[in-house]
């Protein structure tokens, strides 16, 4: 098989067209069914009562953000190994889902910890790794932005991710043991009660329905930065 | 348990609402580049 | 090829010495906003000698950054980054020679007059020695990883401030380390660990940075 058959625009912009209707009704469907186990099925908490329903976004949506910037980054390396246009606009094109699943991490994770912990906001291991996990994809989009001449940009775009994803373990560990420095009585605020069945089975519904989400926004994404760039 | 609903509405809430506001302002764009 | 990096380290100092001043306003900055912290915080004692290595950390951070646009954009204008692109010697020798005097430049006066703003924050003068070593062992690295947003952010508009969102990130993990080690010999037990992890970044970045300075060159250059 021609791998590189798709990795043309020309050819690869009709094929998003027929993917992303599909990957869209299959994130609705399991969204639908994330939803009706996280609300219906999964049992309430002892501690913490209903709001850990909260965890049926927060994790999936964690667990999204760093999944999108390895795969940004897989498909920029690809781009700078290959010298394939295609690589590097969907590195670019899976950047602000990227930036706003990392938001919605850190939006949900702070309205957890108000009812849980007391404060909106504590300096959480992965709390504080989620933040600069966006500060790296907000400084991506950023360098694209400033660099008018698209060929740059995605090469530019294409070294940061890669010398951002091999810093993240490095950034996560030194937080993870400035934490446990700092951390004085309080416990970790993301600690999710432990895990019934259904619950679990709620969280992995909703991480499959981002993860179609994100597919098909990018595979939309992508198409509209192939058409911007043909003009 | 009731006054945890605001943070329950809340983070849901915002969540939808962010998705969906990405989802709108993408079929702009797809918009003005079809045309 | 260790006579092309001389040459650059060689040049490079002297062309920082022809331009004194530039040098000592990113010293005098470091000075300047380790000052700030007690206006903003209060004077007492206690708490400065709990933010010292923190606040001495950050504005040398902060410091180090502030010199880094000025890495390459002299060369860029005047076409001396081309000549190198073209020349023999491997971009990446001479990349890593330039990271190198720009730390000589301003990390290491940066991690010699840190006693002094530790004195104004009244650490007691035992660790010293584990902040200055720190800083010796951390700079460098704030250099060589800075280098990699000077070269990507060469010729931009915004340049300073899109340089300094881009290296941040990459930095905290010197700053957890270096203000870390200092914490921990503060409070009895020794930053011996933290400090060769310092060790261990430094090396790995002077290994593998200029490659990705050099790679980021020829993408800017293009």
């Amino acid at each position: 098989m021609n791998w590189f058959w798709y990795a043309s625009p020309q050819t690869f912009d009709p094929l998003a067209g027929r993917m992303a209707p599909w990957f869209a009704a299959a994130a609705a469907a399991l969204c639908a069914a994330g939803l009706y186990v996280g609300f219906f099925v999964a049992p309430t908490d002892a501690q913490q009562g209903e709001v850990y329903r909260i965890i049926f976004i927060h994790v999936p949506a964690a667990w999204l953000s760093m999944f999108i910037y390895v795969v940004m980054s897989c498909w920029a390396a690809l781009g700078l190994a290959f010298n394939t246009r295609l690589s590097g606009m969907m590195a670019s094109a899976l950047a602000p889902t990227g930036a706003l699943f990392t938001a919605i991490a850190l939006w949900t994770g702070s309205l957890w910890g108000r009812p849980t912990w007391g404060t909106y906001w504590v300096w959480d291991a992965r709390l504080t790794s989620e933040l600069f996990l966006l500060f790296l994809y907000l400084g991506f989009i950023a360098l694209q932005a400033a660099i008018d001449e698209p060929r740059r940009a995605d090469r530019a775009g294409a070294l940061l991710a890669i010398v951002g994803v091999v810093n993240i373990p490095i950034i996560h560990y030194s937080v993870v043991w400035w934490n446990t420095l700092h951390q004085g009585a309080s416990v970790s605020m993301t600690r999710a009660p432990t895990m019934a069945a259904q619950m679990l089975a709620g969280m992995l519904l909703m991480a499959l329905a981002f993860w179609m989400y994100s597919i098909a926004v990018t595979l939309v994404r992508v198409r509209c930065i192939i058409r911007e760039r043909q003009g | 348990m009731s006054d945890h609903a605001f943070y329950l509405w809340g983070a849901y809430g915002v969540t939808f609402l962010l998705l969906l506001l990405e989802i709108v302002f993408l079929l702009k764009r797809k918009r003005e580049t079809k045309a | 090829m260790l006579d092309a990096a001389f040459c650059v380290v060689r040049r490079d100092l002297l062309l920082a010495w022809r331009r004194r001043s530039d040098v000592a306003t990113a010293l005098l900055f470091f000075v300047i906003v380790a000052s700030l912290f007690p206006l903003g915080v209060g004077a007492e004692p206690n708490l400065l000698r709990s933010i010292a290595p923190g606040v001495i950390w950050v504005a040398a951070l902060l410091s180090s950054m502030l010199s880094l646009a000025r890495l390459f954009a002299a060369d860029y204008a005047d076409g001396t980054l081309e000549q190198m692109l073209l020349g023999a010697s491997p971009l990446g020798v001479i990349a890593g020679a330039k990271a190198a005097a720009h730390w000589i430049v301003s990390g290491l006066p940066l991690a010699l007059i840190a006693p002094l703003i530790a004195l104004q924050y009244d650490l007691p003068s035992a660790l010293y020695g584990v902040l200055a070593l720190s800083l010796l062992l951390g700079t460098p690295v704030l250099s060589m990883i800075g280098a990699i947003g000077a070269a990507l952010t060469l010729g931009l508009r915004g340049g300073g401030i899109l340089l300094s969102l881009l290296v941040l990130p990459l930095y905290v993990p010197v700053l957890i380390l270096g203000a870390g080690s200092v914490d921990m010999a503060a409070a009895g037990m020794g930053g011996e660990g933290q400090l060769l992890l310092l060790a261990a970044l430094l090396v790995s970045s002077c290994a593998f940075a200029p490659w990705a300075i050099s790679a980021a060159l020829r993408i800017s250059m293009e």
